[in-house]
């Protein structure tokens, strides 16, 4: 993790982009309305429960929403560029040369039947054409020694490699045409925890050696502390938090990121353990206004009527919640209430 | 005990919600969304109404007709000339005559149960040895599986139509039961097959393991814990060898190894070929129980088609 | 004897595996492992290890779903390691579990109290019907659950956590010895786990349930675990007080592991990087000697002659599988030979 001087120009920019799914009983709101910018060189980590919303976003991104699910509404702007008006001729073109993933299971997404250098050559040749057949064994066996594996891997298999292995060699194809922008979709969660770090410090090395962004999808908040620079909470489809990853450890605004921080277990004392109700409400209905009511423990009237807009409470430390308004003479409004009286 | 108050001091907010949840959830219980696809309301609907002819026909038609002799001979369908002997079609005879005297009509009314009943009769007997040995099978599993599975196995290989073929023509006069035991012989390892693989996935499965801690014996296991489950799947095996015994038997009617006392559509098409109906210009001899065969065995694939889409939910959302 | 609720003696399991060429190969999932749990008082024991290490098959051990290739379980004195169907529904009268997958454990077919109607009808835990429906009600709300909220549900339509409380509920009702806990928080999400957590600390103290706490999460257990048993490839790595063991591991595969697991707070950083050699990583390890061999950075001859022991390292029964520990033999080599 490096002090990233922040560009002011973002790679990559998100606006209001919506993902429903289609199911009989209604559309589930799987991505409501998420906004974000990812700057250079920068990582972002994206991060929520299982079906907030987090891996659907990642999936919206890079255009790859397939039936029974559909991007509604919104923009994903790639240096400027819409992708969601881009033909798919294009997209394809871009997919890998600017945007790259490192997908969940690295054990299911390499070709079982094909060495594993020769898919990352097939990647290089699709983009670069022919030409680039040239000194690619070289290329090759440097991306493969940048994550870190022995040049023999080069002629193996993927059933031949260990399961941190073949995460690694996931990575190596996913930098192999040098992306300016890679996501990793849980790219460490299936794998034990020393290997998990081998892999982590690895992607940790590539970035800063390349320089590239990246979005880190995740549920481990100790690895994203770890990994990220900058946070972004989603709660049901929408980003409830988005602060630089001192902030959110520090300082976690929103009640359910205060809630997904206190719950982080840990290694070096014995916490009391904290309790709450895991109500959730139906994702195709949501309710009026803040979709966390229903477990927020500072739940207020106005919160069930309409949605509270993103408020900044600090330079870069954005929250959705009635809590943090300001009030005329610039304190906020509720949290003095919240405080005496918990 | 702070902890129960925390979950204890919410229930305003917990009932609220799962209370919508619920009555929403009431509407669409298992039974509902997956069962009542098109393919499978068709299906149903097609063999039914070919059932509800085939039972309640006789009411509102002399099934007597269909007996040789009882009628006009070679009289084409309503609105009909015959081209040999110029007669014309009427209704008293709506789907004509055959050329021994025997009304169309009937003949079909008579001829479509019986194909089911030779159906059910030999799905129902592989159906049931398919249980008894898919269950032993996946359950016991060592060296009954062994051979429960090299049984199935190598029958499914055997030519069951030859064979069939082979043993009516030796004892040339049967009736419609014993037809369908004949077949039954083959209609087992499928069915045991599917139950075997769905047991041995099932046997692994937490709720399994979850009954055992339980208590549960074997028995309450398989009848409890994994029969529910393998319901749908049941359904479809046991359309799907319906069928399959109803296209062996109409095979060997059309063959003339038939039952020759009852009236079969197999047998009616036997009969037409036999007696040259396709030099005489008698489409109507062999092509109406051709055509309603054809319109049974599309209502039973629809309803097939509809249960494998309750078995397997995958074939669900890409269907929608 | 009557001290112990549960010991295992020198338990071993060997699975068979088919490899690629279809030659068959010996797997040793789990080699010579002892543990004790006493009577009382009642303990949450932690086994914990990475995939691989035996964990799981030790639960299925303990619950007879899997029988050893040698040793025994002895419970409340009584071998259940050759037990018939007898002894072992018994046996699960007194020991109970709650497994990972907290949906899987349901029956699709079946709406929730199916699985309370079924513990109560064979084990035959009530003689009527209101007396069982007070049965259901007590054990939910030991979990924060009421029956009205549940029962009549399909277990689709709850979550994660909430699905897991109903195993835990479900568990309390038979009023077990000992639940086996495999894995029960690695599928609820984060902010739900710590419910299922507390109910498990409640049931140990205020009903004297003892848990054999399975996991890969040094993390939870140290939360609320008394004693751990971390495993290496089938063999105890280190036991001990699971604070003391945690806090000052001593085993080299202990250290690292518990030095890999990213600390929640972005000031603090992995120190160093390790290199693993990548036949360690596949796992084709030695038969004989230390199963930690290739990977451990502090490796000596003597690790390639036999598994070592569990030498003592600290005090109330901590103790570590290492040669370094081997208060003799380091004596000798400090004498100059």
């Amino acid at each position: 993790m490096t002090e990233v001087k922040r560009n002011p120009i973002p790679v990559l920019r998100v606006r209001d982009l919506k993902i429903y799914y289609e199911t009989p009983k209604g559309d589930v709101l799987a991505v409501d309305g998420v906004d974000f910018e990812l700057f250079e060189g920068e990582t972002l980590g994206l991060v929520g429960e299982s079906g907030c919303g987090k891996s659907t976003t990642a999936m919206g991104i890079l255009q790859l929403i397939t039936p029974p699910g559909r991007i509604v509404d919104g923009e994903v702007l790639l240096e400027g560029h819409d992708l969601l008006k881009m033909p798919e001729e294009s997209l394809r073109a871009l997919r890998w040369l600017k945007l790259a993933l490192i997908p969940q299971g690295a054990m299911n997404s390499l070709n079982p039947t094909m060495r594993v250098s020769d898919q990352i050559k097939d990647v290089i040749i699709a983009h670069e054409g022919r030409a680039a057949k040239k000194g690619i064994k070289e290329r090759i066996l440097e991306l493969l020694s940048m994550v870190g594996l022995p040049g023999r891997v080069y002629d193996m298999y993927p059933h031949e490699l260990s399961g941190g292995m073949k995460q690694r060699a996931c990575i190596a194809m996913a930098i192999a045409l040098n992306p300016t922008v890679i996501i990793a979709d849980e790219s460490t969660s299936a794998l034990d925890v020393v290997v998990q770090r081998v892999v982590a410090q690895t992607m940790l090395k590539v970035k800063q050696m390349l320089g590239v962004s990246m979005i880190m999808i995740g549920h481990d908040m100790g690895l994203m502390a770890q990994m990220v620079d900058r946070i972004a909470v989603m709660y049901a489809g929408k980003i409830v938090e988005i602060a630089p990853v001192r902030e959110m450890f520090r300082d976690p605004k929103h009640p359910y990121s205060q809630l997904l921080i206190e719950s982080v277990p840990s290694l070096k004392e014995r916490k009391p353990l904290k309790i709450t109700e895991g109500i959730t409400h139906d994702p195709r209905n949501p309710p009026p206004g803040c979709i966390f009511q229903l477990r927020c423990p500072f739940v207020m009237d106005r919160c069930r009527v309409e949605p509270p807009p993103m408020i900044e409470v600090k330079p870069g430390q954005q929250v959705a919640c009635y809590l943090y308004e300001p009030t005329e003479d610039g304190s906020f409004a509720h949290v003095a209430d919240v405080a005496g009286n918990p | 005990m702070e902890t129960t108050d925390s979950s204890r001091s919410s229930p305003a907010a917990v009932l609220v919600a799962p209370a919508r949840v619920n009555k929403r959830m009431g509407r669409f219980n298992r039974w509902d969304t997956p069962w009542l696809n098109s393919k499978l309301i068709i299906g149903v609907a097609i063999i039914s109404a070919i059932l509800f002819v085939g039972i309640f026909g006789r009411l509102f038609w002399n099934t007597d007709l269909a007996f040789t002799g009882s009628s006009p001979l070679n009289l084409p369908p309503v609105g009909v000339t015959n081209t040999l002997t110029k007669q014309v079609g009427t209704w008293e005879h709506p789907f004509g005559t055959e050329n021994s005297g025997r009304d169309m009509l009937a003949l079909m009314i008579l001829g479509a149960p019986n194909s089911f009943l030779v159906g059910v009769i030999a799905a129902s007997i592989g159906m049931s040895v398919g249980i008894f040995l898919g269950f032993s099978a996946g359950f016991i599993g060592g060296r009954v599986d062994d051979v429960i599975r090299v049984f199935s196995d190598v029958t499914i290989t055997i030519p069951a139509l030859m064979v069939l073929i082979v043993i009516q023509s030796v004892l040339r006069q049967i009736d419609l039961t014993t037809m369908a035991l004949l077949i039954a012989l083959f209609a087992w390892p499928s069915p045991t097959r599917l139950i075997r693989s769905q047991v041995l996935t099932m046997r692994e499965s937490g709720y399994v393991q979850m009954a055992k801690l339980s208590g549960a014996s074997t028995f309450s296991i398989m009848f409890r814990e994994i029969m529910p489950n393998l319901i749908p799947y049941l359904f479809a095996s046991f359309i799907g060898n319906a069928t399959g015994a109803i296209l062996a038997a109409v095979g060997l009617e059309t063959l003339g190894l038939g039952p020759q006392r009852v009236p079969t559509l197999g047998g009616t098409i036997y009969f037409a070929l036999n007696s040259a109906a396709l030099l005489r210009n008698m489409w109507w001899w062999w092509g109406l129980p051709t055509l309603l065969l054809a319109i049974m065995f599309i209502g039973l694939l629809l309803i097939n088609l509809g249960l494998d889409e309750v078995a397997n939910p995958r074939l669900r959302q890409s269907s929608q | 004897m009557s001290q112990m609720l549960l010991e295992i003696r020198n338990a071993t399991k060997v699975y068979m595996q088919r490899g690629m060429g279809g030659g068959k190969h010996e797997v040793v999932a789990l080699q010579d492992f002892n543990l004790n749990i006493p009577t009382s008082p009642a303990s949450i024991i932690t086994i914990a290890g990475e995939s691989g290490s035996g964990k799981t098959t030790l639960a299925q051990v303990v619950l007879g779903f899997t029988r050893l290739t040698s040793g025994e379980i002895i419970f409340e004195g009584q071998d259940m390691s050759q037990a018939d169907g007898k002894q072992m529904k018994a046996y699960r009268r007194e020991v109970q579990a709650v497994f990972q997958d907290p949906f899987g454990v349901y029956n699709p077919f079946y709406r929730v109290e199916h699985v309370f109607d079924t513990v109560i009808g064979n084990f035959d835990l009530s003689s009527n019907k209101s007396e069982s429906r007070d049965m259901i009600e007590e054990a939910l709300n030991i979990v924060g659950l009421h029956g009205e909220d549940v029962l009549r549900k399909y277990p689709h339509q709850l979550s994660g956590g909430q699905r897991q409380r109903i195993m835990m509920a479900r568990a309390y009702m038979v009023k077990p010895k000992l639940i086996v806990a495999d894995e029960p928080v690695s599928m609820v999400d984060a902010s739900l786990r710590a419910s299922i957590l507390d109910v498990m600390m409640r049931l140990k103290e205020e009903m004297g349930i003892s848990f054999l706490y399975i996991t890969h999460d040094l993390s939870t257990a140290y939360q609320i675990g008394d004693k751990i048993y971390i495993l290496y490839q089938g063999t105890i790595a280190e036991r001990g007080n699971t604070i003391s063991v945690i806090d000052a591991p001593h085993h080299p595969y202990v250290q690292l592991l518990v030095d890999s697991v990213p600390v929640p707070d972005p000031d603090i950083h992995w120190e160093g990087e390790i290199i693993l050699p990548p036949e360690e990583e596949m796992r084709t390890s030695i038969s004989s000697g230390c199963r930690f061999y290739a990977r451990c950075p502090k490796h000596f001859d003597r690790c390639l002659t036999a598994q070592p022991p569990l030498y003592p390292v600290g005090d109330q029964g901590h103790e570590a599988s290492c040669y370094l520990y081997d208060e003799k033999a380091v004596a000798l080599e400090a004498k100059p030979l």
